[in-house]
């Protein structure tokens, strides 16, 4: 009973009645096919449905006024817009509901070309939608493999190239411009690659603290260093570090003079991305450890302000549980426990700055940074 | 297009008529002549004449690709501008523009030059606003295009090398956008780039040579802002405009994909031709994308440099954030435990950093171009597919999408922990704590999820298929029965739930051959025997005709015998047989 026909599928057919239960949902095929075909046939294309504006001529003059209507919109924005750029000043402001103050320049500038755009965009996509033909085209598709006939051209003529090129036949040539080609490019790179900067040397393990700048090939002398206020560049006496306080310190000699702007280290961002530190008073019995009561004055501390992830300034610090948190990545470092890392994603602590006072009670560097501040590096424990 | 209903004005046609050609109006003449002139030196009616009939599909997915094209288009327009003003130089000046907050601050000319395009030039900062909105709307955009093209298969063969193109692609358009929101050497921007100095600066061996090499000395240095510019406005916009333009050309070679319907078969595409619908269409959609990024640009600020200041290396500003295409990669570094670090013989080597900042970024990438490949090995499909598949009809690519978007989404949101724990009153610990948990655990969960989904909606096609079908023609037979009438002719809109392909896991040939002597089985066969009954072994495969047919009959073997023209006599003979020889096979018969 297989005489129907397999290229006419689709049309009624008789089931093949062995099954006497319903078709699982999961079941896969059907044992034996009772001469219904494997698959489905495709119907083909649906009926073109008629649009109003192709049935109906007043439907097709509204589109088209429409259509209009949206072009002109967008010539009347641009026209705004050419009066907008010169009728309003930039000082003038606005307030908008929702948004605020807002520069009165910049919105209706910005409205006016977003008009001009969006009417030619509509206007056009509209123009598609209703009177532009909706018809559904077919293309055929072929393999994108080229004919056999093709592929094979290309072989012998590259083989007929290699063959009348003699290189084939001449490997002092095969090999010379092996070499040639996989050289030629080494003088761009190295020109490159050893001339983009100097090398590191010491200066990622040196901070201004070290006795003055701390660049490439620098190599200050240790010189107690006053701590002075950032950004006023005043020193700090120890009795003005209240508990509880806070301030932000850049070494003696490193900022400009903050009226004149005079003086300062030549490199000054550069030396103030190592040297930041953070002073803060602390209630001695707070301090757990030795070392950091020993190199700090009288429950005052300094630490790094560069944070060992990634070297963001440790900025934000919470006076009550005295943690110092990095807003990059959130590393959290305590300063009762000599700024270890309670959590997030740095490994070591704050490296500890240690000071003492002068004769005129003002707070100075004993020491410089015993290791490198801020992010780890490769060969950071070696030097 | 029919116009038979329009009532025919008298001086229309009568039937058989050939209309009057209008003579060519002044303008079409000259258009004529010029297009004339230049094919007489070129050639290019024939080319052109080409692209014009070319077919597209459409489809509102396929839109996606576009935003993100013309989002780059408006980006190169409107940075072209920039330029104009920008000063891409980190020498030192003092600020005397007509921002009065920050008139007197030292600052870099290229932080001064932005407050200049931002305060002092006309139209400058509704331009600089459409630039940064529209390059977060390119890769916003690009990533969705990504997940369409996934989803539906379209990057199989032979599609596999325009999904690396665009793999590329999608890396290039984050550097280049990192370049980009760096060079206002704004304090939120230089924060950035001392984290990114700090990541060079983890890379075992090299990196502090490396770290100095790119910033030109120690960080920040003068040579970094020159350096990011000729980069972001020279060398990857080459780079981005090239591959784009073989993104594009492989396309037109190797014709849209389509999404199965009816008529639309592997070896056709279906759509409206360039001229004019669809370059009306796409033309008219470049406007709006425009026309929206602008509006938005309008009311909507974006990066308010002059809020932060100028980049300073010891302030810092809360809630520190990359622009969103970034945040993966620093959702990463949040994440990462510090135990990572390591001493080694006296080195230092930063596993906590490393994973997040240099390999995440290129390892992403690296894995997207390369599922393609992976697939085809799998399933050992070499045919070409031009037909799409609609998501759930490959449940286990689908499952493996959605683990990588959840993958990807846990880091993004972990990038934000910190403004959600103030947002949500949480604990920022805690929040890191679910994130760190949810990178493992979350994507087997989205994976397993969405495969059932798939499998779900894969089986109420069936159903729909095997029971919804009914055509309400009630047939009496001649003793007196009645059923109702169904045919196996897929409607149209039914053809969409069966029209996909069965499949099957692969085997592996047995172990033994049929003389029971042992065959030796490649362990890369075995390996992907397994892979391919991890793809298939619980596939729901479409319905057939025949079971279609024996769906309609259940329970009643009577039920559904409709003799058709063909049928008559088989339906009774079937009816008859059914007696005789019912439970043998169907096939045997």
């Amino acid at each position: 009973m297989n005489e129907q026909d397999p290229t006419h599928p689709g049309v009624e057919v008789a089931p093949t009645s062995q099954h006497g239960t319903a078709v699982s949902l999961d079941e896969g095929h059907v044992v034996g096919d009772g001469g219904l075909p494997q698959r489905f046939t495709n119907p083909g294309l649906p009926d073109h449905v008629a649009r109003m504006a192709d049935l109906d001529e007043g439907a097709a003059r509204r589109a088209e006024k429409q259509v209009a209507t949206l072009f002109g919109i967008s010539i009347v924005g641009t026209l705004l817009f050419i009066v907008f750029y010169f009728a309003i000043s930039l000082e003038t402001t606005v307030f908008v509901p929702g948004i605020g103050v807002t520069s009165a320049s910049n919105l209706a500038l910005g409205i006016t070309m977003a008009m001009g755009l969006l009417g030619i965009g509509f206007g056009a996509v509209h123009w598609a939608k209703t009177l532009m033909p909706d018809e559904e085209v077919v293309e055929e598709r072929h393999p994108m493999r080229a004919s056999d006939e093709s592929r094979d051209r290309v072989v012998e003529q590259l083989r007929q190239g290699g063959t009348s090129s003699q290189i084939t036949r001449r490997p002092m040539i095969k090999y010379t411009l092996g070499g040639a080609l996989g050289l030629f490019a080494v003088p761009l790179v190295l020109q490159v690659a050893g001339s983009l900067g100097p090398m590191p040397q010491n200066s990622l393990s040196q901070t201004f603290w070290n006795g003055g700048p701390s660049g490439p090939g620098q190599d200050p002398t240790f010189t107690p260093l006053r701590l002075m206020r950032d950004p006023e560049n005043t020193p700090v006496l120890a009795e003005d570090v209240t508990l509880g306080s806070v301030f932000h310190i850049m070494p003696e000699g490193l900022l400009p003079d903050a009226v004149t702007g005079e003086g300062g280290t030549p490199h000054l961002l550069e030396e103030k991305a190592k040297a930041a530190v953070l002073l803060i008073r602390l209630e001695e019995d707070l301090i757990q450890s030795q070392k950091q009561r020993d190199w700090g004055y009288f429950g005052i501390v300094a630490y790094s302000k560069i944070c060992t992830h990634v070297g963001c300034p440790v900025g934000l610090y919470e006076q009550q549980t005295h943690h110092l948190l990095c807003p990059c990545h959130q590393s959290t470092f305590d300063v009762t426990q000599d700024c270890k890392v309670i959590f997030g994603p740095a490994k070591r602590a704050l490296p500890q700055l240690q000071i003492t006072v002068d004769d005129e009670g003002y707070l100075v560097s004993a020491a410089p940074f015993q290791e490198a501040v801020g992010p780890s590096f490769w060969e950071r424990g070696s030097r | 297009m029919s116009t038979d209903t329009t009532p025919r004005p008298a001086d229309t046609l009568r039937e058989g008529d050939t209309p009057a050609e209008a003579p060519p109006s002044g303008a079409a003449r000259r258009i004529g002549g010029v297009s004339g002139w230049v094919d007489d030196r070129t050639g290019a009616a024939k080319p052109v004449g080409y692209l014009m009939k070319k077919v597209f599909p459409d489809h509102w997915s396929f839109m996606l690709g576009e935003i993100a094209m013309y989002s780059m288009i408006i980006c190169l327009l409107t940075g072209a501008f920039l330029t104009f003003w920008f000063v891409p130089s980190a020498g030192h000046t003092v600020y005397d523009g007509s921002y009065v907050p920050l008139r007197g601050v030292s600052m870099s000319e290229a932080f001064a030059s932005t407050l200049n395009i931002s305060f002092d030039i006309k139209g400058g900062l509704i331009v600089r606003q459409i630039h940064h909105w529209a390059a977060l709307l390119f890769i916003v955009a690009l990533v969705v295009h990504m997940f369409r093209v996934f989803f539906t298969g379209a990057f199989r063969k032979p599609r596999e090398i325009n999904w690396v193109i665009g793999s590329v692609l999608a890396l290039l358009a984050i550097i280049e956008g990192f370049a980009g929101y760096s060079l206002p050497d704004d304090l939120l921007s230089g924060t950035g780039l001392r984290a990114m100095a700090g990541f060079v600066q983890t890379a075992p061996v090299i990196g502090s040579y490396l770290v100095f090499a790119i910033f030109g000395g120690p960080f920040p240095g003068e040579m970094i802002i020159p350096r990011l510019y000729s980069a972001h406005v020279l060398l990857i916009p080459a780079l981005l405009i090239g591959l784009f333009t073989a993104h594009i050309g492989l396309v037109f070679v190797q014709k849209h994909t389509q999404f199965p319907g009816p008529g639309r078969t592997n070896d056709n595409v279906v759509g409206y031709p360039v001229m004019p619908v669809y370059a009306a269409k796409a033309g008219g959609f470049f406007f709006i994308v425009f026309g929206v990024i602008a509006a938005i640009s309008a009311l909507v600020q974006i990066n308010p440099v002059w809020a932060y200041g100028p980049y300073d290396p010891s302030p810092v500003t809360a809630g520190a954030q990359p622009d969103w295409y970034m945040g993966f990669a620093d959702g990463a570094l949040r994440l990462l435990p510090g135990w990572l670090e390591f001493e080694i013989f006296g080195f230092t080597l930063s596993l906590n950093i490393m994973p997040g900042a240099l390999i995440l970024l290129p390892l992403v990438y690296i894995v997207l171009g390369a599922y393609p490949f992976v697939e085809r090995w799998v399933t050992g499909d070499d045919r070409e597919h031009h037909l799409l598949d609609r998501p759930r009809n490959n449940p286990v690519r689908t499952g493996i999408g959605m683990a990588g978007i959840t993958m990807y989404s846990v880091l993004l949101f972990a990038s934000g922990n910190d403004i959600m724990a103030i947002k949500l009153g949480m604990s920022i610990n805690d929040l890191t704590w679910f994130f760190r948990i949810g990178f493992f655990v979350l994507p087997p969960i989205a994976f397993w999820v969405t495969k059932r989904i798939c499998l779900s909606l894969q089986r109420r096609d069936r159903d729909t298929v095997l029971h919804g079908r009914e055509t309400g023609t009630i047939v009496r037979t001649p003793d007196g029965k009645y059923f109702e009438r169904h045919d196996t002719e897929a409607t149209p809109d039914q053809w969409l739930l069966v029209q996909h392909e069965s499949v099957a896991p692969l085997e592996i040939e047995a172990a033994v051959d049929e003389n029971g002597v042992a065959r030796k089985v490649k362990r890369g066969d075995r390996r992907r025997a397994r892979l391919s009954r991890f793809y298939f072994a619980d596939a729901v495969n479409p319905v057939t005709p025949a079971e279609l047919a024996a769906a309609q009959h259940h329970g009643s073997e009577h039920e559904a015998i409709e003799p058709s023209l063909v049928g008559g006599v088989r339906a009774i003979e079937a009816a008859e047989t059914d007696e005789v020889d019912s439970g043998e096979p169907a096939g045997r018969r």
